[in-house]
């Protein structure tokens, strides 16, 4: 048994090692990929063009204006005293946002009493709009005094304070979320290309008449594949770590051993594809969209799991992508220990035992 | 003791895909050391039985055995005791000879010194000295396929299964190949070959006729040759032999014909016909005709038992 695993193995490799582009593509691609994607998917607001618009002009005023151009997340390019212009610097797209200060802002609040800031925010784009939102909300939390005057409390605020990813920095977020969804991709496609590579030569034939049995074929041809697999997602995490400073806060160990499950289970669905596919072409397509759609839309990558429709949620626990991320943030981003994540890595084991045992069965009967 | 005991037996085997009927209630047996020729068109059902053989597809009817194991119920055991060519390329194209011989050694469990040697073994047969480095794709076709039946052969099965293992390579190779089976039969080794090539299917020492499904006939070529019985072949030599042919098929006694090339073969009732015929030519304008009775070749008989069995 140990031979014939062996053999195919040997076989494997060596099919990668004559065709090096491919074995280049698989190795470097995803940390490759994982640089692109990284900077073009930050969801971090910057250079928002504001407007402010001060009928106030007394020193809290201009406190509280200062304070939104300092932060750094605005830039200021128009400022005046008529609350009527705002809309239609709105309208000419000239500016995004706009801070608008009520006249008798700084008197109001010597005397202690509330007083609102207007904050006018194009919502076009909703999901830059809810982060700028919340830039604003914390200037301006900043900027409102908590006074005691005569024992009585001022305006109560909350200061939110974010844990693990302080700044809110987007690729500490979704790096993680792009490695798993690369890896998923390469690991699919490759394996499924190797099997159906095999039927399109009419060599599948041979083999099947030897006594090579399924389980055999299949680990001694995905192991290569796992190996590779395996240093691409070190690479992955190496290139987060060093380009977009993803922090190392877990065991690697831990690190290790549920990237280990969730190739089993890639590894499992690329070779179960191969037996419905009988053209590499198909296989390819069939691995990319099984495996890109998914990991991009149901897996947390991106929309969070929370927020989705109960149906939706539901599909999400069949989607492994899911529970690496789930793991992979706990342990890289939190330093989360094994009693956190036990559950993300379980629904892993369960689908990799699952799709293994479906490609074997699939591989007996169907190539 | 029977000096050549039975090898492979299929008894009433079949396989149905669906509605159609591929393999027909074929029986058939071949003993220890045979060569044993399977003839017919492509469709005729003989890579369906050869892979029902060996244990790659399961019969819908009937059963087979290879070595004593049920095809059905011990496909693995099967498996263990042959080897198998399939008719579509079985080498890895981007591997060397030497890689093939080794992964095709180790899928059937070889190792070491074993391996080795018979993969030596394999190079001399081949002829492939001093091509163990080279890739598979940049070998000539003939050495390709010696190389083939090679790796079909490192775990020294008693009988190997060659479907149509000489198609597309040139006649000086395949002979080469037929030369290397007739060793292989000489040794002891069963060897169970379809082809379509009736000089290869004459060298095998039994043959059997597939067609559509079914087994038309299984004999020695000797034997087969004398399926005519009363009837004898002729070979007419005449102008214009394709328009003759029509000519020649509506005279009453005359139970077949066939262009080949220039001349038509014509099987008659009996020997007596010939002037009839000779005088319905010439009545026809196809003058002057010559008719000459020879001895049926394989392709004759192939042609006389599906044109029975098409009438039947």
């Amino acid at each position: 048994m140990i031979r014939r695993i062996a053999a195919m193995a040997v076989k494997e490799f060596l099919h990668l090692k004559r065709d090096r582009r491919t074995t280049f593509l698989l190795l470097g691609m995803p940390a490759v990929l994982l640089v692109f994607y990284g900077f073009a998917l930050s969801f971090d607001v910057e250079h928002v063009r504001l407007a402010i618009v001060d009928q106030d002009n007394s020193r809290q005023s201009r406190e509280a204006a200062n304070a939104f151009v300092r932060c750094g997340f605005f830039d200021l390019v128009w400022q005046g005293d008529n609350a009527r212009d705002v809309e239609r610097l709105l309208d000419a797209g000239r500016v995004q946002a706009a801070l608008v200060i009520p006249p008798r802002y700084g008197a109001t609040l010597a005397q202690g009493r509330e007083v609102s800031l207007q904050f006018v925010l194009d919502g076009a784009d909703a999901r830059m709009a809810t982060t700028v939102l919340g830039y604003a909300r914390q200037i301006a939390a900043s900027v409102t005094p908590v006074t005691y005057a005569g024992g009585r409390m001022g305006p109560v605020v909350a200061v939110p304070r974010v844990w693990y990813n302080p700044n809110l920095s987007s690729p500490i977020f979704l790096v993680p979320g792009l490695v798993a969804f690369i890896m998923a991709i390469s690991a699919v496609v490759a394996t499924a290309l190797a099997v159906v590579r095999e039927k399109e030569r009419g060599t599948m034939e041979a083999l099947r008449a030897t006594p090579l049995r399924a389980i055999e074929l299949l680990v001694g041809k995905t192991i290569p594949y796992f190996l590779i697999g395996f240093a691409a997602a070190a690479g992955c995490l190496v290139t987060a770590w060093a380009v977009f400073d993803m922090p190392m806060q877990g065991s690697i160990i831990w690190l290790a051993v549920v990237t280990v499950l969730f190739l089993a289970g890639s590894l499992g669905w690329g070779v179960f594809l191969s037996t419905v596919a009988d053209t590499q072409q198909m296989a390819f397509q069939l691995g990319l969209l099984s495996s890109m759609l998914p990991n991009m839309l149901l897996s947390g990558f991106i929309f969070p799991i929370s927020s989705m429709p109960p149906v939706l949620r539901l599909i999400t626990h069949i989607v492994p992508a899911r529970y690496f991320l789930a793991a992979l943030r706990e342990i890289v981003l939190k330093g989360a220990g094994m009693t956190v994540w036990w559950p993300d890595a379980l629904g892993l084991v369960v689908f990799a035992a699952v799709v293994l045992l479906l490609a074997a069965g699939r591989i007996v009967r169907s190539l | 003791m029977n000096p050549s005991p039975t090898v492979v037996i299929a008894e009433d085997l079949s396989r149905a895909f669906g509605d159609f009927v591929a393999v027909d209630r074929v029986s058939f047996q071949v003993h220890r050391g045979e060569v044993f020729g399977f003839l017919g068109s492509n469709g005729a059902g003989k890579t369906t039985t050869i892979r029902m053989l060996c244990g790659l597809l399961s019969p819908s009817g009937g059963r087979a055995a290879v070595m004593g194991q049920d095809v059905a119920a011990h496909p693995m055991a099967v498996k263990r005791h042959i080897g198998y060519m399939s008719q579509r390329f079985s080498l890895y194209r981007d591997l060397t000879v030497r890689e093939n011989l080794r992964f095709w050694g180790g899928a059937y469990g070889l190792r070491g010194r074993p391996l080795a040697e018979r993969e030596a073994w394999a190079v001399e047969i081949g002829g492939l000295d001093g091509l163990e480095d080279s890739l598979v794709r940049h070998l000539p076709g003939g050495f390709a396929q010696r190389l083939a039946l090679g790796c079909a052969l490192l775990h020294r099965p008693p009988v190997v299964f060659l479907d149509e293992p000489t198609g597309g390579v040139d006649p000086e190779a395949r002979r080469r190949f037929w030369d290397l089976i007739e060793g292989l039969s000489g040794g002891g080794t069963t060897v169970f070959v379809t082809t379509h090539y009736m000089d290869e299917a004459e060298r095998c020492h039994r043959v059997a006729l597939m067609h559509a499904g079914r087994l038309l006939a299984m004999d020695s070529i000797a034997g087969l040759r004398g399926v005519f019985g009363k009837a004898v072949l002729v070979e007419i030599h005449c102008p214009m032999a394709p328009q003759a042919l029509a000519t020649i098929a509506r005279i009453p006694g005359v139970t077949e014909t066939a262009l080949f090339g220039e001349r038509v073969h014509a099987v008659l009732e009996h020997s007596e016909l010939q002037e009839r015929v000779r005088k319905e030519l010439a009545a026809a304008g196809f003058a002057p005709a010559e008719l000459e009775c020879i001895p049926p070749s394989l392709e004759d008989v192939f042609i006389h038992v599906i044109g029975e069995a098409d009438r039947t």
